[in-house]
């Protein structure tokens, strides 16, 4: 693949300096999320116990997934549903176009997904006549906007009302200067609702699914993947081969971590349980791998496979928060973000492992307890060994490697820096191109003397440094 | 007891004073402390680019200055966090797991090893606010970190609670990270500055005079910012305040 690298410290830098609106109303409402699942987390007293069996689960299922996706194959085909199989986003796209141009159904209505995000399907299905109509709000919004959700649970939450009462009013036709979120949703409501009815076909995704009953789970707040199941004949589940869960006595463990990792609240409103086509309907289910067979063979990386995106880990990155999720140019954003786009093109998201402080919060936060800070670390070390580090930086570090090999070295460059300091001009030292550091901040002041002289002169007075201690 | 005295480099040149009250702190808990004269830096600003490369070398050194002691005490968190768990760009032999095993953070080492339960010379009379950093906090486990449900411990947090007259004020953000990340203040320049900007802004809504931390580097860039920005706020190593200066 060749597409261009994306450059997410500008990007973040860009939604920064965008105003004094966005990115601070961004931190706050993803902190607020951070906060109220603190506090869900910790009235559940084996929260921790809890991550770790929900972990154990999906590491035994993911290397024994071959088996569970059979069995969950074996079982949904017993129920009525058809199966499909699909390697990448173009087999899965032709799945879903090929069973919507068959039944001549141009008109769908979809509940967010991630995987169909991921496989590019609604330009996909568009270009080819079918019109798509997000049902979930804030996806609609993205949607109208042209834009790719932001956040995984929260698709449009880099927008304020204002944002859209604005794309409302151009592509539905309300008050511009009404940002009142009832009436926006109201309005809203009556434009898609006109849609659901006549779409000829609705389709989701899945939270989990379930290998020994052939049955997947899909969890909204908004009832609307519910909507698309059950008003047209035809529902199409999209589902990734990761999703898989042994048994149904499993998936209390994840329902209880879901909802409170990702919004702090003790459940979501709909968990909808889809087992075989409902009466006179047809059950279409797509497995999918997109490259998750690939990252299972990643000894660094397959644990990134047990994300059951609750997207606790961008609510809590501080990084994410200043950025906006439209920074990572890509499908998944924050934490996770990094260590999956990666997997799928190397040069387009060789950056991303750079924009983390690796603060670890991520890690901990984390219902599955991937070790994301550490994999961020791992995808830096697979940068820089295949080169896409810029020149520059490279550079810089060839040159920091060579001066902490050799002490005298250190310490001349140490008594170099420190005179260099005093005689630069302010201008260079503070030019933005040659010196991020000094646009926001002041540069510290090397001291008149270091922690080594004065050991030499008040510890080890007698002692006079050899050449070789120079 | 004999201790290694291990600076790193950034204390070593800007913040000796940090280094000066390691030492002496630890001698007035009759530690016998030796600094190796050779020592650099741990490597970790390469290998935390990934960089193993250019961080091998530094590495390496830093095993030929440390080895054969039974205790490495350095005054900061995320240095002392590379050396004990990311310290890989180099073949893992006998020596190297040693000073691996054998090297402690400061306040980690004041709290479990000396397990010390009072600083009688240590006053500081201000409202000051406690910095962890996230090396310390969620790497070398020296508090509880806020997302993790278990019983609250705060290490330094308890060695400060000995200092006599020191009003601790607690913050919005606990151990929200202060957005230095080593290289990344460079490299994600817009979002470090922020970070760190809305880290000094929870010190000031809480009218914290001073920012104490056990790692300088945080506080480097935090004082950066705050003095960009005009802000009168101080930034101390917490081992000046444990051993009463140097100030």
């Amino acid at each position: 693949m060749s597409s261009k690298r994306v450059d997410v410290a500008a990007n973040a830098a860009a939604f920064i300096d965008k105003d004094d609106i966005h990115e601070p109303f961004h931190d706050e409402h993803l902190w607020a999320a951070r906060m109220k699942r603190d506090a869900a987390a910790r009235a559940v007293p084996e929260w921790e116990a809890l991550r770790d069996l929900a972990s154990q689960i999906k590491a035994h299922t993911l290397t024994h997934l071959d088996h569970y996706l059979e069995l969950f194959e074996a079982n949904a085909t017993r129920h009525g549903a058809k199966v499909y199989w699909a390697r990448d986003a173009a087999e899965h796209n032709q799945h879903v176009l090929d069973i919507l141009s068959s039944r001549n159904i141009n008109s769908v209505i979809k509940s967010k997904s991630m995987l169909q995000e991921e496989c590019n399907m609604t330009a996909f299905l568009e270009t080819r006549g079918i019109t798509v109509t997000e049902s979930d709000l804030g996806e609609r919004i993205q949607q109208l906007d042209n834009q790719p959700p932001s956040h995984i649970v929260m698709p449009a939450i880099h927008k304020t009302a204002g944002d859209i009462a604005e794309i409302f009013a151009k592509a539905i036709g309300t008050d511009p200067n009404n940002a009142d979120p009832q009436y926006l949703t109201e309005a809203m409501r009556q434009d898609a609702r006109q849609r659901f009815l006549k779409a000829g076909a609705g389709m989701t995704g899945a939270n989990f699914a379930i290998a020994e009953t052939g049955s997947f789970v899909v969890c909204t707040n908004e009832g609307n993947a519910d909507i698309g199941a059950s008003v047209p004949p035809v529902h199409i589940a999209s589902i990734g081969i990761e999703k898989l869960l042994p048994k149904v006595q499993d998936l209390g463990i994840f329902i209880r971590l879901l909802s409170r990792s990702a919004l702090g609240t003790l459940a979501t409103q709909y968990t909808s349980h889809f087992t075989g086509p409902r009466n006179g309907g047809e059950l279409h289910i797509i497995l999918t791998d997109n490259g998750r067979s690939k990252r299972l063979g990643l000894p660094d990386f397959w644990h990134s496979l047990k994300c059951i995106r609750c997207g606790a880990c961008m609510n809590t990155c501080p990084v994410y928060r200043r950025s906006g999720g439209l920074a990572y140019g890509a499908t998944y954003s924050g934490p996770i973000g990094i260590i999956l786009d990666p997997t799928f093109d190397e040069s387009k998201y060789s950056e991303l492992p750079y924009h983390s402080t690796l603060c670890g919060s991520c890690t901990e936060v984390c219902p599955v307890k991937i070790d994301i800070s550490d994999q961020i670390l791992k995808w830096r070390k697979v940068m820089a060994e295949k080169k896409y580090l810029p020149i520059s930086r490279r550079l810089a570090f060839g040159a920091a490697g060579k001066v902490f090999e050799h002490p005298g070295l250190f310490h001349g460059a140490e008594t170099a820096a420190s005179a260099a300091m005093k005689i630069t001009p302010h201008f260079l030292l503070y030019n933005r191109s040659l010196n991020p550091w000094g646009r926001h901040r002041e540069l510290p002041h090397f001291a008149k003397q270091t922690f080594r002289e004065w050991y030499l002169q008040y510890k080890q007075p007698d002692k006079e440094p050899s050449p070789k201690e120079l | 007891m004999k201790v290694a005295l291990f600076i790193p480099c950034y204390i070593d040149a800007i913040y000796p004073e940090a280094g000066i009250a390691t030492h002496e702190l630890l001698e007035r808990f009759g530690v016998e402390v030796v600094y190796p004269l050779n020592q650099t830096c741990c490597g970790q600003p390469m290998a935390n680019e990934g960089d193993n490369a250019n961080s091998a070398a530094a590495e390496q050194l830093f095993v030929e200055n440390f080895k054969g002691f039974d205790y490495i005490v350095g005054p900061a968190g995320s240095c002392v966090k590379h050396v004990r768990q990311h310290f890989d760009a180099i073949p893992q032999t006998e020596a190297v797991t040693q000073v691996r095993n054998n090297t402690w953070e400061l306040v980690e080492f004041l709290h479990d090893v000396l397990g010390v339960s009072a600083f009688p010379w240590a006053y500081f009379r201000y409202k000051a606010s406690l910095h962890n950093s996230c090396s310390s906090i969620r790497g070398l486990h020296i508090a509880q970190p806020s997302e993790h449900m278990g019983p609250y411990f705060n290490k330094s947090e308890k060695l400060l609670q000995m200092v006599e007259g020191l009003e601790l004020v607690q913050l919005d953000r606990p151990d929200e990270c202060c957005g230095f990340g080593g290289t990344f203040c460079v490299t994600d320049e817009a979002v470090s500055a922020r970070m760190g900007l809305d880290r000094i802004h929870d010190y000031l809504r809480h009218e914290a005079e001073f920012i104490i931390s056990p790692d300088m580097s945080c506080l480097m860039h935090q004082q950066g910012i705050a003095r960009k920005a005009g802000m009168h706020l101080k930034f101390i190593h917490i081992a000046q305040v444990l051993n009463g200066g140097p100030f």
